[in-house]
């Protein structure tokens, strides 16, 4: 396996792309690892490589149960960014966009990390204030924020309604760092990263059972057999529950459904990632010309990975109230993806009642951010078997003893959040 | 020459009538019933655009809504419509069109150059590249890529045109109007369901319209459908979606075809429908075989060059080709034949064809078992090179058109929204529609069965069963077209010619089989994953046409079957939908409701400058001047700490509760209790969820021994009343109470300020106002001009004051009594700004620390969580965390500098220096103080209550702004509450 | 988009309702400790298959219904009223 690069596609283009071999291999299962990764998403396979990468811990096995990177890694609006209020947030967050923003070169893969900018844009001096309180957590941690005015918002996204809207637009907080990734490239470039290191990346394996000796893991069952492991890392996201409970685990999660939606490519007319202030709806527009959005959720229990009428009416909508020359433009596709939603919003990477057994779940719908972030401290948790300071709070207990991470102030209604 | 490739006879078209229209600026003549494609085939136009990634020539390649290529700017200015299809685009006089993706024109496109490097630009070459230095991504490589991607351009200006919603019900839905679907229309209304067809086309018949030796038939079903009450026609309409419980979505094209709507008429209309039953008779689309160069101008489905000769009386080629793996290519090749076209050869790649036989009797050379190996030609094929399969000498043949038929995919799209499984069919080399899932069955075609005749007796039986499905189960017979030696189609699965050169697998994205074999090799060896890597299906056309070419092409390097590999999933939208349309008339202005108080029309009058507070629009102040800033919002609060004020409270929430356990249930929603509270009183009550946060607050007065009048704060209104129903309904069924929302029925104004009492003095009549006989919290009944009022002594400004509410329509008659009243002592209207100015003062909380984050011992209401008896939240909000001496409580701060000069403001941070990082909490409100002259506010400091009389920093890093504060009680007015008893 | 068949109204449209969520959990006495209300209040079965949940008929009646759907397919298979006994379903 070699090197991407500029010569080496010069090299290919001159004998016809004979040279490229597989990006990661294809392994059989070995009898046993020294961890277990159920799960071949953004989150498993970073997991993975982190293990690999910053503990040296390079017998993992990453079981998918059918095809790496098709969850909700393959799913999403592809957003990254680390504007959030509370330190329990913002701080694993920025973290992750700090591993974004060596991603690249530290995979040697274009995962075509963009930082556009994103801005939550404002349409009322209270929604402002709650902007700031956001931003200046943010910027008292360290982390870029900047509240911008009408003009300032109008110089950087032109196109927005500031004038005829039924809620004005007044400014907006802006986030220059965050952005844009290739959420495809991200599984394949963490495979390939992963596979480098010595990680078996195992598909088309599902786990079918979690073996414990009394309160201990000791390995999972499969349709491709047992395989034994004295730590096993759940990371399956929209399936969290399903999982646990193999292991007589129950987690504080609900599975729903976020739809997202991409429109015909156009050249370009949006540069960067803004959310609408008076709804749920965000837009940005890929590379390839194509918007690629979304909104909130269908707002009931669901596992349908499928579209639905009325919130794409909704989501749509939006949309022209938002860029009203959105509205002669073609929507091409519309999808969904089954989000694990937990009772304040805010993600579990945390140890479970049973030993060795760790859990990265609960994304709600900011998973494809975390993901360099979720994995390199869900590698932490299960390596050192106690979670890094930037997960500390993203427990299971936390529910029982009170001290949820509510940004929203939704309560425990998991499709609010 | 006009039409230099109009046939002199033939087609559907309306040759009376002549169309003037321009494509790339250059004038061009059509007739009605032309698509802009059809149009410029006439005028001999093949080269239409560019295609994605290498810039090469691109032509019209199909006949319909499949057409990978032929995507051009229709219309100009607001209209702009970037990516049209030519070959759906229906003329109009004055149609505008405009080639996409290239520069500086169609024919020089000096990114053509892209095609030179093509070698180096494999598969997901950007994936290996672009990495160095890190800066450089954003700043050089990427805005190259975004410049370079998108086809068309966006309209800069807003849509002027307008969408609108339908709703529909049916017995059945019949999806396709060709033989298939209106066989099954007819079948179904006859037995006397309601149907609905909708066809995408503006003229219904499908493949029917190729064919007028059944035109008769057609327009006898046209006609006998036409003439069933219970039938609606929807021509010109798409269905995009197959959703759950039988709901599906479908987009009519009201006025596309017009150069603009009708005044006061939509553009286009979305149905959504919900049918019983459905059949999907929606056809079959031919699919291409990749060879060498195979997305040259001038080679077209070979359905397509039939389309355009039968159709639009268009010669799309005059020395012509064609190249297929099946026999309908020869009903094809007759048809141009028969047209007037010189058709020379047939290449076949199959061994034998029964057709040859027809070929030969029309001169046309038939070259079995031979494929095409490349064509001639840069933006337009001059020749096409044969070879055999099994080898031999490569043959060249002048030609201008090459017409392909790789075989016919059943247009399953629809069924497969429904999760409903695909199966191979080997006789036909495609998948077709697997059982059903949902309400739906699938005819004709779109199920594998080819042929009209065929095709019209399984439309009709599928039309039958659906019927029958909804209970209609007699249905009078009619005729269907008779069966003239119709036979399969006999494909060979053949899909790519070996050779030399970039063989196409997806047309609009420029992805070549080796593209497919490049992937395969790099591990993505997953439909999915391949398709990704490659961008193969993922353009407008999601690969209509070449998908399951690449499925093919991958299958192979697989050494797997096509079944195995299987196809990606298909999500709706059928072809994709203007946004407009989805969004419907919920735009604009129209995005949400607007909900107005009963003395909205008061307000506007008197220069009341408004605002959105959710949906309500409400007063912030008034002005005639509508100046800004503080000072007329201080003149208001001033009036009211000094004098009377009116102000509008209409929108707090009003429900009213009635029954035996009334005080019961309300006990169990509040945490303080109030079956105890005298009749004629009103209490300030606490909510909480039950995870034990705060919920909303709010005063319920009691009005008789089994009734109360609950007031919740205007945001919350809704989620009150659904909250009190749940846990009634599912909680505590057996309490014996109802109730009911009363806000809209009523209009409520405080009246507060020292002088309020003179002032109501002055127009209240039957209530004796005095404090001795309506004491704080008071609660009684009056009238003020001659209306009923309801009055409470309650105050939010922390002044004396009275709630004044009266019925709806007599709101703007009592408001305008009382501000007569109050004329001699000053009083003043005022807005939503004064109303939190004083209500920040008296330190009463509001949405910024009710925001679903904080407990009701963080905001210093400990004392009003009853000890005894359950509450919604009693329990959960003691867990220990919300119990913990750290957590942010609710304080005032006061900015040190009485100055106004160093601002404070809503959303600064608590921090101990001047420069510390650690925040101690944040400022949930911020006013200017009328009452202490200075910036001042609420907070929530951790340990909050314990540091009254500190000195601390609000820390601003968005605005580098600092300012030193002293925290005190919360209650910067009267803290002693001495002026609300007064 | 679904369709709910109210036992008060019939047939309406999704949009006419708001979800409540897990309708198998039932809320403690008030004598119940804090961890029957901590199981009240956060844990919740989510099951991949058949779901008995809360229906509000907001824009109609202003009942809350159990529902017995599929949260894969979103097939519906009971509709009923807040009092009556709906056994939760085995997924």
């Amino acid at each position: 396996m070699s090197n991407y690069s500029a010569f080496r596609l010069f090299v290919e283009g001159l004998r016809n792309q004979t040279g490229w071999t597989r990006a990661w291999r294809d392994p059989e299962p070995k009898p046993s690892y020294d961890v277990i990764i159920i799960g071949g998403g953004g989150h498993g396979l970073a997991s993975a490589y982190y293990l690999a990468r910053v503990h040296g811990i390079t017998n993992v096995a990453v079981l998918e149960r059918g095809q790496i990177g098709l969850g909700n890694v393959g799913r999403n609006t592809t957003i990254v960014r680390s504007n959030y209020l509370f330190p329990e947030n913002h701080l694993f967050y920025e973290k992750s966009l700090q591993l974004w923003e060596g991603l690249e070169q530290d995979l040697n893969f274009n995962v075509m990390m963009s930082q556009r900018g994103v801005i939550n844009l404002y349409h009322s001096d209270s929604q402002r204030d709650a902007y700031a309180r956001r931003g200046n957590a943010m910027r008292l941690s360290g982390i870029d924020a900047e509240l911008i005015d009408r003009d300032q918002v109008r110089a950087l996204a032109p196109i927005l309604d500031f004038d005829n809207a039924r809620f004005p637009i007044q400014g907006g907080l802006l986030q220059k760092r965050g952005g844009t990734a290739r959420h495809d490239a991200v599984a394949w470039g963490l495979a390939r990263g992963a596979d480098r290191l010595g990680v078996d990346i195992i598909q088309n394996c599902e786990v079918t059972g979690i073996r414990r000796d009394g309160d201990r893991v000791v390995g999972v069952e499969t349709t491709r057999g047992y395989i034994a492991a004295p730590k096993v890392g759940i990371a399956v996201a929209g399936h969290s529950s399903q999982v646990a409970a193999m292991a007589g685990v129950r987690l504080p999660i609900e599975t729903h459904l976020l739809q997202a939606f991409v429109s015909e490519a156009v050249k370009p007319v949006l540069d960067c990632v803004v959310t609408f202030g008076a709804g749920h709806f965000y837009v940005s527009q890929s590379d390839k010309g194509g918007l690629v959005f979304g909104g909130g959720l269908d707002g009931y229990n669901s596992f349908a990975q499928r579209g639905t009428l009325p919130e794409a009416e909704h989501v749509l909508a939006e949309g022209v109230a938002m860029i009203p020359l959105f509205s002669r433009l073609r929507v091409l596709r519309q999808w969904a993806g089954v989000m694990d939603m937990t009772f304040d919003g805010t993600p579990l990477i945390c140890k479970t009642p049973v030993k060795g057994l760790y859990v990265n779940g609960g994304w709600c719908y900011g998973g494809f951010k975390a993901i360099p972030g979720s994995g390199w401290c869900f590698a932490h948790t299960v390596a050192k078997d106690e979670p890094h300071q930037f997960n500390a709070a993203m427990t299971i207990e936390r529910f029982r003893d009170g001290a949820v991470v509510d940004e929203k102030g939704a309560g425990p209604f998991p499709w609010l959040h | 020459m006009s039409q230099s490739h109009r046939l002199p006879a033939g087609g559907r078209i309306d040759r009376s009538r002549t169309i003037r229209f321009s494509f790339d600026g250059r004038g061009y003549e059509g007739h009605p019933g032309d698509t802009l494609a059809s149009a410029l085939l006439a005028n001999g136009v093949q080269l239409v655009g560019r295609s994605f990634k290498y810039h090469r020539p691109r032509g019209i390649y199909a006949a319909g809504p499949d057409d990978p290529n032929a995507l051009v700017e229709l219309r100009s200015g607001a209209r702009q419509e970037p990516n049209t299809r030519a070959t759906t685009a229906e003329l109009y006089d004055g149609l505008e069109a405009t080639s996409q993706n290239r520069w500086p024109s169609l024919a020089f496109d000096i990114s053509s150059v892209n095609s030179l490097f093509g070698r180096f630009l494999g598969a997901g070459f950007y994936y290996k590249t672009f990495m160095w230095p890190a800066s450089f991504w954003e700043k050089v490589y990427e805005p190259i890529i975004r410049r370079a991607a998108g086809l068309g351009r966006a309209a800069t200006s807003p849509d002027p045109d307008t969408y609108e919603s339908m709703h529909a019900h049916c017995d059945v839905l019949v999806v396709g109007s060709g033989a298939a679907g209106l066989a099954a229309a007819r079948a179904a209304g006859a037995a006397g369901a309601r149907v609905i067809l909708a066809e995408q086309d503006f003229e219904l018949g499908g493949g029917l319209l190729l064919d007028q030796a059944r035109e008769a038939w057609r327009r006898t079903m046209v006609e006998a459908l036409a003439a069933m009450p219970e039938v609606r026609i929807l021509p010109r309409t798409t269905v995009f979606g197959f959703y759950e419980h039988n709901v599906l979505g479908a987009v009519e094209r009201v006025a596309d075809h017009l150069p603009a709507p009708a005044e006061h008429d939509v553009r286009q209309r979305v149905w959504t429908i919900r049918a019983r039953q459905t059949v999907l008779a929606t056809g079959a689309t031919e699919r291409p075989i990749a060879f060498p160069d195979n997305d040259r101008p001038g080679i077209m489905l070979a359905s397509a060059a039939m389309t355009y000769a039968r159709r639009y009386g268009v010669r799309p080629g005059e020395r012509i080709a064609v190249f297929a793996n099946n026999d309908t290519a020869y009903d094809s090749a007759f048809a141009l034949h028969d047209a007037g076209a010189n058709v020379g050869i047939i290449v076949d790649v199959r061994k034998n064809s029964l057709r040859a036989m027809g070929a030969h009797e029309r001169n046309i050379a038939v070259r079995l078992g031979s494929a095409i190996v490349g064509v001639r030609g840069g933006r337009q094929v001059s020749a096409v090179a044969i070879r055999a399969r099994n080898g031999g000498a490569e043959r060249v043949i002048d030609a201008d058109l090459l017409c392909v038929s790789g075989g016919w995919n059943p247009a399953v799209h629809l069924a497969s929204h429904t999760r409903a499984r695909l199966d191979w069919d080997k006789s036909i080399a495609a998948f077709v529609p697997g059982t059903p899932v949902q309400a739906e069955r699938s005819a004709g075609a779109a199920l594998g069965v080819f042929g009209i005749a065929r095709a019209a007796a399984d439309g009709a039986r599928a039309g039958l069963e659906a019927a029958a499905a909804t209970g209609f189960t007699s249905a009078p017979a009619f005729e269907l077209p008779a069966a003239d030696g119709e036979s399969d189609p006999m494909v060979e699965a053949f899909w790519e010619v070996k050779a030399k050169g970039k063989s196409f697998v997806d047309l609009q994205n420029d992805v070549t089989s080796d593209d497919i074999r490049l992937a395969h090799r790099e591990g993505y060896t997953h439909i999915e994953h391949a398709k990704r890597y490659t961008t193969h299906s993922m353009a407008t056309d999601q690969g209509k046409t070449s998908g399951l070419l690449g499925v093919a092409v991958l299958a192979e390097a697989r050494g797997e079957s096509i079944e195995k590999v299987g196809v990606p999933t298909y999500r709706p939208y059928v072809s994709p939908v203007t946004w407009g349309a989805l969004a419907g008339r919920d735009v604009g202005h129209h995005l949400q409701p607007v909900r107005r108080t009963p003395l909205h029309h008061w307000h506007v009058r008197n220069h009341g400058i408004f605002l959105e507070t959710g949906l309500w629009l409400r007063p912030l102040y008034y002005s005639a001047t509508r100046e800004t800033g503080w000072e007329p919002i201080l003149k208001e609060a001033r009036a009211v700490r000094q004098a009377v004020g009116i102000c509008d409270v209409s929108t707090l929430g009003k429900i009213d509760v009635q029954g035996r356990d009334a005080g019961t249930f309300l006990d169990r929603l509040y945490t303080n209790t109030f079956s105890t509270l005298a009749v004629g009183r009103a209490r300030y009550g606490l909510m909480l969820r039950e995870d034990g946060m705060m919920f909303d607050d709010g005063t319920t007065s009691r009005l008789s021994e089994t009734r109360y009048l609950m007031t919740t704060t205007t945001a919350k209104a809704a989620e009150v009343l659904a909250h009190m129903e749940f846990h009634h309904q599912t909680v505590w069924p057996e309490l014996d109470v109802h109730y009911c929302t009363v806000t809209d029925q009523w209009a409520q104004m405080s009246v507060a300020g020292p002088k309020t009492r003179l002032a109501l003095q002055g127009c209240v009549e039957g209530l004796d106002l005095s404090n001795e006989a309506f004491p704080f919290m008071g609660v009684g009944e009056a009238t003020i001009a001659g209306c009923p009022v309801r009055i409470y002594r309650v105050s939010f400004s922390g002044e004396m004051a009275y709630e004044v509410a009266t019925p709806a329509g007599y709101g703007e008659r009592v408001w305008e009594a009382i501000l007569e009243a109050g004329k001699p002592h000053g009083i003043l209207p005022y807005g939503l700004e004064a109303l939190g100015l004083l209500r920040i003062e008296k330190g009463h909380v509001a949405g910024p620390e009710l925001n679903g984050q904080t407990t009701a011992r963080d905001l210093g209401f400990e004392k009003m969580m009853k000890k005894k008896g359950d509450f919604i939240g009693r329990v959960n909000g003691e867990r220990p965390a919300l119990m913990a001496p750290d957590r942010p409580r609710l304080v005032g701060i006061r900015a040190v500098d009485p100055s106004f000069e160093k601002r404070l403001r809503g959303g600064a941070h608590i921090v101990e220096k001047p420069d510390s990082k650690a925040s101690l909490g944040w400022c949930t409100s911020i006013t200017r103080s009328v009452e202490l002259e200075r910036w001042l506010g609420l907070a929530m400091i951790r340990q909050g209550p314990e540091r009254i009389g500190q000195r601390l920093y609000a820390t601003y890093p968005l605005k580098n702004e600092v300012v030193e504060v002293e925290v005190c009680s919360p209650h910067h007015v009267d803290p002693e509450n001495l002026r609300v008893r007064a | 988009m679904l369709r709910i068949d109210c036992p008060w109204c019939g047939v309406r449209d999704e949009a006419e309702f708001k979800y409540g969520g897990d309708a198998t959990v039932k809320r403690p006495a008030a004598d119940g400790d804090a961890e029957s209300f901590y199981r009240y209040t956060y844990e919740r079965a989510n099951p991949k298959g058949w779901h008995l949940e809360w229906w509000h008929h907001a824009a109609g009646c202003r009942q809350w219904l159990k529902v017995v759907r599929h949260t894969v397919t979103h097939e519906i298979r009971t509709v009923a009223k807040a009092g009556d006994d709906v056994p939760a379903p085995s997924s």
